[in-house]
């Protein structure tokens, strides 16, 4: 009996001896995650499953009026890529925490920077681009000195500026043009060869010739392709996208952005320049605001006062809808991008189906509400232990 | 021999308009040990870290590192001679992986195309894991969110950041205060091999149990004076606890529950 007894003790005390060595090659902590979960907690998730849908959707109700031809492409792009520009600022500096509802404000303010002094005060158009840049990224700057400097929460002090920057525009266009339009600078970005250069029409003809010329793309009558270039807008939306989409990810910059947002008492105990931080994201959301505003008035020949009006919530929505953190801490510049794209295709889209365009406006503030539900959920479980 | 004590405080006060917050306070850290600092609620411990912290300056009295006056303008002062700090709130950014958590403020570069300064993550998550697993934790991948991480964990790499960017002297604010008795054993595992290592360190609690196990010295405060200060071997842990005041209250009470009520 007691042999038996013994050789069973033997038996369990080596099997306890032998199950944790079963397992430890490697860490018995480590749980298989599947491809699946990871993808899951990629913040532009959202974003890109609500491209496809939109796709998919237009796909079907437009598939043949030509919103998927060339130029209808081109047409939807660049209403994506002008909120694009504004988009991926606004990402950086959410990310961070904060707000700025003076962009929209700011597009037409720059805007008048840009027209008024050739127009009226003789000034080459060279220098008053540089001068609305300038002036843009000053008060860029103001905002976010305001915001760190009071503490007060960045909705308010920039809701203010949306206000001042809009009133200022009025003042300056009707003091000065007699009109809440100032046009007639189209002639003078044709007659400028680097400013056009920069901000004007469209590149890349030669592809577009030489396809159309294979027969890739369709011609007009005249036997010039249907689209002439890649609008500029395009270009300056993915050099931006590209530039700040690798500043936040690979940079020690990048590393401060999400440090801030995600708790700004933490960044400055582990030394962070908070406020540095801020300032020059405030900075940067007005330069985005001042291109846009800029490629405008080089597209459309004249500036207005109500030029991006409501711009600054259409590029919040396309960041949330991004997937960033209203709070901060956590998003993406690729999430942004595609959320403006979203934006771009079903505005222009709209126009190609039956349905009445005034539906537009409902069907973004439901893809707003999902993309927070959405995103909510994501980020509950990526945060979690489960 | 000053050299013998990495840390003083001489006679130290702190006011705070009429507040007196520490009185008189004396405290000497020797080189390599644990010494605890107790105090109930209200008793200066918060003011008494942040003065070596170097977030306040006294009103009165001395400061001394490793023999030589100091007056800290910035925690960043005394971070640079080598006092780190770890709050309760840890400086932990939850939705970012631990790695960028780990180097965060400090983030490790490199030149992309010999140009482009980026950040090497290689370097940082190769890092961060090897640290945190001499200190007894092992991350599944430093590239997870340290939300995940349990409090315990959260700890430990707070105390291993500040360890691997060179602390000398670690001043842990009630690291234990949250957390299970499984977890503070780990944290108390992680001050000893700290100790080990060389590094002083001022433990804030008001916990003698997690105390008393660990520590080499104990300073007791109380309303903002210093009660003493004590090596182990001269004290017993009743003894600590009845100069906390915890004891004879809680005697009291015991008393009072049980129908003697004086």
């Amino acid at each position: 009996m007691s042999a038996i007894n013994e050789s069973v003790t033997q038996m369990i005390q080596s099997q306890r001896a032998q199950a944790p060595q079963a397992t430890k090659p490697s860490d018995e902590r480590v749980r298989k995650v599947s491809p699946w979960r990871i993808l899951l907690e990629r913040p532009e998730l959202g974003s890109i499953a609500g491209t496809v849908l939109v796709f998919v959707f237009f796909g079907f109700t437009a598939g043949g009026s030509g919103m998927f031809a060339l130029d209808g492409v081109i047409n939807w792009a660049q209403v994506a890529g002008y909120l694009g520009i504004l988009a991926v600022g606004a990402c950086l500096l959410m990310i961070a925490g904060e707000f700025d509802l003076s962009m929209g404000s700011m597009i037409g303010f720059s805007g008048v920077l840009v027209a008024i002094p050739p127009m009226y005060l003789g000034w080459p158009l060279w220098a008053a681009v540089i001068f609305s840049f300038v002036a843009s990224m000053a008060l860029g700057w103001l905002n976010g000195y305001l915001v760190v400097r009071t503490k007060l929460p960045s909705f308010i002090v920039t809701l203010a500026f949306m206000f001042i920057l809009r009133g200022l525009t009025l003042v300056l266009s009707t003091g000065f043009a007699n009109s809440t339009i100032v046009s007639g600078v189209g002639d003078k970005f044709t007659s400028d060869p680097v400013i056009s250069a920069l901000f004007s029409g469209t590149t890349m003809h030669w592809l577009f010739t030489a396809l159309a010329g294979m027969n890739l793309i369709d011609k007009l009558p005249s036997g010039d392709p249907v689209v002439g270039g890649i609008p500029k807008v395009l270009l300056w939306w993915a050099a931006m996208a590209i530039v700040a989409g690798f500043v936040l990810a690979r940079t020690r910059f990048g590393n401060w952005i999400y440090m801030v947002g995600g708790d700004s008492n933490a960044a400055k105990n582990v030394g962070v320049p908070v406020r540095r931080v801020k300032i020059s994201l405030f900075v940067l959301t007005a330069f985005c605001a001042c291109l846009f505003g800029v490629l405008q008035v080089a597209d459309v020949g004249s500036a207005a006062a109500d030029r991006g009006l409501q711009k600054e919530f259409e590029a919040i929505i396309a960041v949330v809808i991004g997937g960033t953190l209203l709070t901060g801490g956590f998003g993406s510049v690729i999430g942004a991008c595609f959320g403006a794209l979203i934006f771009g295709v079903v505005q222009i889209g709209i126009s190609y189906t039956n349905i009445d365009s005034d539906w537009y406006r409902v069907f973004l503030g439901g893809m707003l509400l999902l993309a927070v539900l959405f995103n909510h959920y994501i980020r509950s479980r990526a945060a979690s232990n489960k | 021999m000053a050299d013998e004590y990495i840390l003083e405080l001489d006679n130290v006060s702190k006011f705070f308009g009429t507040v007196i917050a520490l009185q008189g306070v004396t405290l000497r850290l020797k080189r390599g040990e644990v010494h605890c600092l107790l105090g109930d609620n209200g008793a200066g411990k918060s003011t008494l870290i942040k003065t070596l912290a170097g977030v306040h300056q006294p009103s009165s009295g001395e400061y001394r590192v490793e023999g030589q006056a100091v007056r800290f303008g910035s925690p960043r002062e005394a971070l640079d001679r080598g006092i780190a700090t770890v709050y309760q709130d840890l400086a932990l950014v939850p939705l970012m992986s631990v790695a960028r958590n780990f180097f965060a403020g400090r983030e490790p570069r490199r030149k992309l195309f010999g140009v482009i300064p980026v950040i090497d993550m290689n370097y940082a998550n190769e890092t961060a894991r090897e640290k945190l697993a001499e200190m007894g934790i092992f991350v599944r991948d430093a590239g997870q969110a340290v939300g995940t991480m349990s409090g315990g964990e959260r700890q430990c790499l707070a105390i291993a950041r500040a360890i691997h960017f060179g602390a000398k002297v670690l001043i842990l604010d009630e690291p234990t205060a949250a957390l299970g008795v499984k977890q503070s054993c780990n944290v108390l595992k992680l001050i000893h091999k700290a100790r080990e290592r060389g590094i002083s360190v001022i433990f804030i609690t008001h916990n003698v149990h997690h105390a008393y196990p660990i520590a080499d010295s104990f300073t007791l405060l109380n309303r903002g004076q210093s009660m003493g200060t004590f090596a182990k071997s001269d004290i017993s842990k009743e003894e600590v606890l009845d100069m906390m005041a915890g004891g004879t209250e809680i005697q009291s009470l015991v008393d009072e529950l049980e129908g003697r009520a004086a």
